[in-house]
């Protein structure tokens, strides 16, 4: 898995709540095998203005210029902002591989569907929840600033705004442990495969039915 | 000390070990495969060098790309050459490791949360997870039931394990009893309409009360597999006389001495009298109406008989701007009656909706009428084939087919549109699904949820009406 450690860049405000994994990544995208290539149709429907088809190349295709990542002040963007309840819906790592794909590596937001963050962790992708006056008060600084960059800290756990203003943000020990060291959640397991095949032994003695009866 | 909830007791009893962290290690009974979210977990395996921890833990089947046409060519028959390769896909990988899969044009194929219960693969006290957020639907069993994603599939089928964190446990208790004419579909919409689409995040919601106790299997499966669309991964509902009787003679249920001792463990999947809960919303069943949604997210639900709301009712900046945006997208006016929204396509189908009492209901509705003129198509998408040959065997398809509405195979279909049924631009549909957001049902298409009997009653008037005033 990529770590995540420290990282600055162009940050993009997309102001609205309830951005939704279908919005992320359309679902006629989703058709590949692979987890890499999904970038070129991250926000497709929001992006261009004719309908995407899977496999078509992208250069050519008529951009909304209204879309905030089509503008050129946020070119480059690599930390997005936005509202309540981002990634709502399915639970596609589709949608966090777009993202990542595209070169987003951290998204900041009040809150988040809760499959969608857990699948960031999984793509060295940051989801930062900050109060909803903090958001608030980044979206400012960043529409009146264009070139507007963001430092991201996970090991002390803050945002740098350009002033130098400091933003605490909260995560979880064992997934901030991860995502700095970039350890594969399997491997880790894995060390424990003792203790899963002493509870397996249990589970089959208590439930038997449960053992053998699919084949 | 307080009782126990049913999401505590399932969190306990498959509690591998708890890490420094507060994390924990809980032991996953079963994993449901289909074709999207799989390809990449099995590739993982593959590069990592791992096998799958236990065979008989999984059961597959391809559902999300399968043309709902004629298509007893098989595999080879799919049109769309991506869709092909990821249900071949599928089947290779499941060949390769061992995976029981119901391939395409098995009678037991079907969607994943309709086939899994109808095999009885799920059962009450497992634990389950499928890389599809609808898993919630699960739940309906006394199982607790997570969607996952890719990265979770491979490590499931790694470690029979899955790394997660307790949730919060909310209550939402459905009182008294349902109107006629109200259904299961109408009670979660109206529940995402009380709480909101990210009400439920961090929680296990059960759902109790009156109502839920005497409903159906199939009800529950609705109502739990729309948890998600409150933010909620977990949707459950406690193990009564109702789960055991539709578990009992499953294929993959137990029997005989073991079916003995199986019932006699569920006993204990309840939630204890005095469990306490973090959240508790109490909804009266009588004040329930058939639900339409008329926005871009299912929390913009309102009773068919109201009207799109007006964003000049409202303070908060945010929730203006998202009424607006909709009102945009969906082609509609504040204020204008849910019962004038003309419609193009109605769909009756999907996880949510497309078992066989939704079919039943569907059917009562449009016998001895006519599909609409301005109506392009209304597709039925039965569930699996098995609730296909239900329905067919009860005369079902011909009622359907006689009103004018197509008869299909079982599959995701117009839910989703990842196979050929979708909306064309602009288009309005009346669909059973369970999700109306922008594009989901083809580019620019408009969806509105309803239940299976609303939808029916849409498609043979050509707009919403009140279903009550044709089931009189």
């Amino acid at each position: 898995m990529n770590k995540f450690t420290l990282h600055t860049g162009v940050a993009a405000p997309m102001d609205r709540a309830n951005i939704d994994t279908d919005m992320i990544i359309p679902k006629q995208f989703l058709k590949s095998i692979k987890r890499s290539g999904f970038g070129k149709n991250l926000f497709d429907e929001l992006r261009y203005l004719d309908e995407g088809q899977p496999d078509q190349e992208c250069t050519g295709r008529p951009l909304n210029e209204d879309f905030v990542l089509n503008q050129s002040r946020y070119q480059g963007a690599s930390v997005l902002f936005a509202r309540e309840n981002f990634g709502c819906g399915s639970s596609r790592e589709h949608a966090p591989w777009a993202l990542e794909d595209f070169g987003i590596r951290s998204v900041i937001a009040p809150s988040f569907a809760e499959i969608f963050y857990n699948n960031c962790f999984k793509n060295g992708l940051l989801p930062i929840v900050l109060s909803e006056e903090q958001v608030d008060q980044l979206f400012t600084e960043v529409q009146a600033n264009e070139g507007y960059e963001l430092t991201v800290n996970l090991e002390e756990q803050v945002v740098v705004t350009p002033s130098g203003e400091r933003i605490a943000f909260e995560i979880d020990d064992f997934r901030k442990h991860c995502l700095l060291n970039g350890l594969d959640d399997i491997g880790l397991t894995l060390q424990h495969a003792d203790d899963i095949r002493a509870y397996e032994a249990k589970r089959q003695a208590e439930a038997p039915w449960l053992f053998g009866a699919i084949k | 000390m307080a009782g126990q909830t049913l999401y505590d007791k399932l969190f306990d009893a498959h509690l591998v070990r708890t890490n420094d962290d507060g994390s924990s290690l809980i032991y996953i009974d079963r994993q449901v495969l289909h074709e999207v979210t799989s390809p990449q977990a099995f590739e993982g395996l593959r590069i990592a060098g791992r096998q799958p921890w236990r065979i008989d833990a999984n059961i597959a089947t391809p559902d999300h790309n399968v043309p709902t046409t004629e298509r007893s060519g098989g595999v080879e028959q799919i049109v769309d050459p991506v869709s092909k390769i990821q249900v071949k896909t599928l089947d290779d990988n499941c060949d390769e490791f061992g995976i029981l899969e119901f391939k395409m044009n098995d009678q037991r194929q079907g969607i994943v949360h309709v086939m899994a219960p109808e095999q009885g693969a799920i059962l009450p006290g497992v634990t389950a997870v499928c890389g599809d957020s609808h898993t919630a639907t699960l739940g309906a069993l006394g199982a607790l039931a997570h969607g996952v994603g890719t990265s979770e599939v491979e490590h499931v089928l790694a470690t029979q394990c899955l790394i997660t964190k307790k949730m919060k446990n909310m209550l939402v208790r459905v009182d008294g009893e349902l109107g006629l004419g109200v259904t299961p579909k109408d009670v979660v919409l109206h529940v995402i309409g009380v709480i909101g689409t990210a009400g439920g995040t961090g929680y296990a919601i059960e759902f109790g009360g009156d109502v839920f106790r005497n409903m159906s299997m199939e009800g529950r499966m609705t109502v739990c597999n729309m948890a998600i669309e409150a933010g909620a991964r977990v949707g459950l509902v406690s193990v009564d006389q109702i789960t055991v009787d539709y578990v009992e003679g499953r294929s993959f249920a137990p029997q005989g001495a073991q079916w003995e001792l199986a019932v006699e463990a569920w006993k204990d999947l309840v939630s204890d009298a005095d469990a306490e809960f973090d959240e508790t919303v109490v909804i009266n069943g009588a004040d329930i109406d058939p639900q339409v949604t008329w926005g871009t997210s299912p929390e913009m639900v309102v009773s068919v008989n109201d009207q799109v709301p007006n964003p000049a009712n409202e303070t908060d900046q945010v929730k203006i701007d998202g009424i607006n945006r909709a009102l945009e997208y969906m082609g509609l006016n504040a204020d204008q009656k849910i019962t004038d929204i003309k419609l193009d396509r109605v769909f009756i189908g999907s996880c949510t909706n497309s078992r066989i009492e939704d079919l039943r209901d569907a059917a009562k509705v449009v016998e001895g009428r006519k599909v609409a003129d301005n109506i392009i198509q209304a597709l039925v998408v039965p569930g699996s084939g098995l609730v296909k040959e239900q329905a067919e065997k009860e005369g079902l398809d011909k009622i359907f087919v006689e009103a004018g509405l197509e008869w299909r195979e079982p599959g995701c279909s117009m839910c989703l549109a990842m196979n050929p049924d979708k909306l064309g631009n602009g288009e309005h549909c009346a669909s059973t699904s369970n999700r109306n957001f922008e594009g989901r049902q083809g580019f620019g298409g408009r969806t509105h949820l309803v239940s299976p009997a609303m939808a029916a009653a849409a498609a043979v008037s050509g707009n919403f009406v009140d279903v009550r005033e044709l089931i009189k």
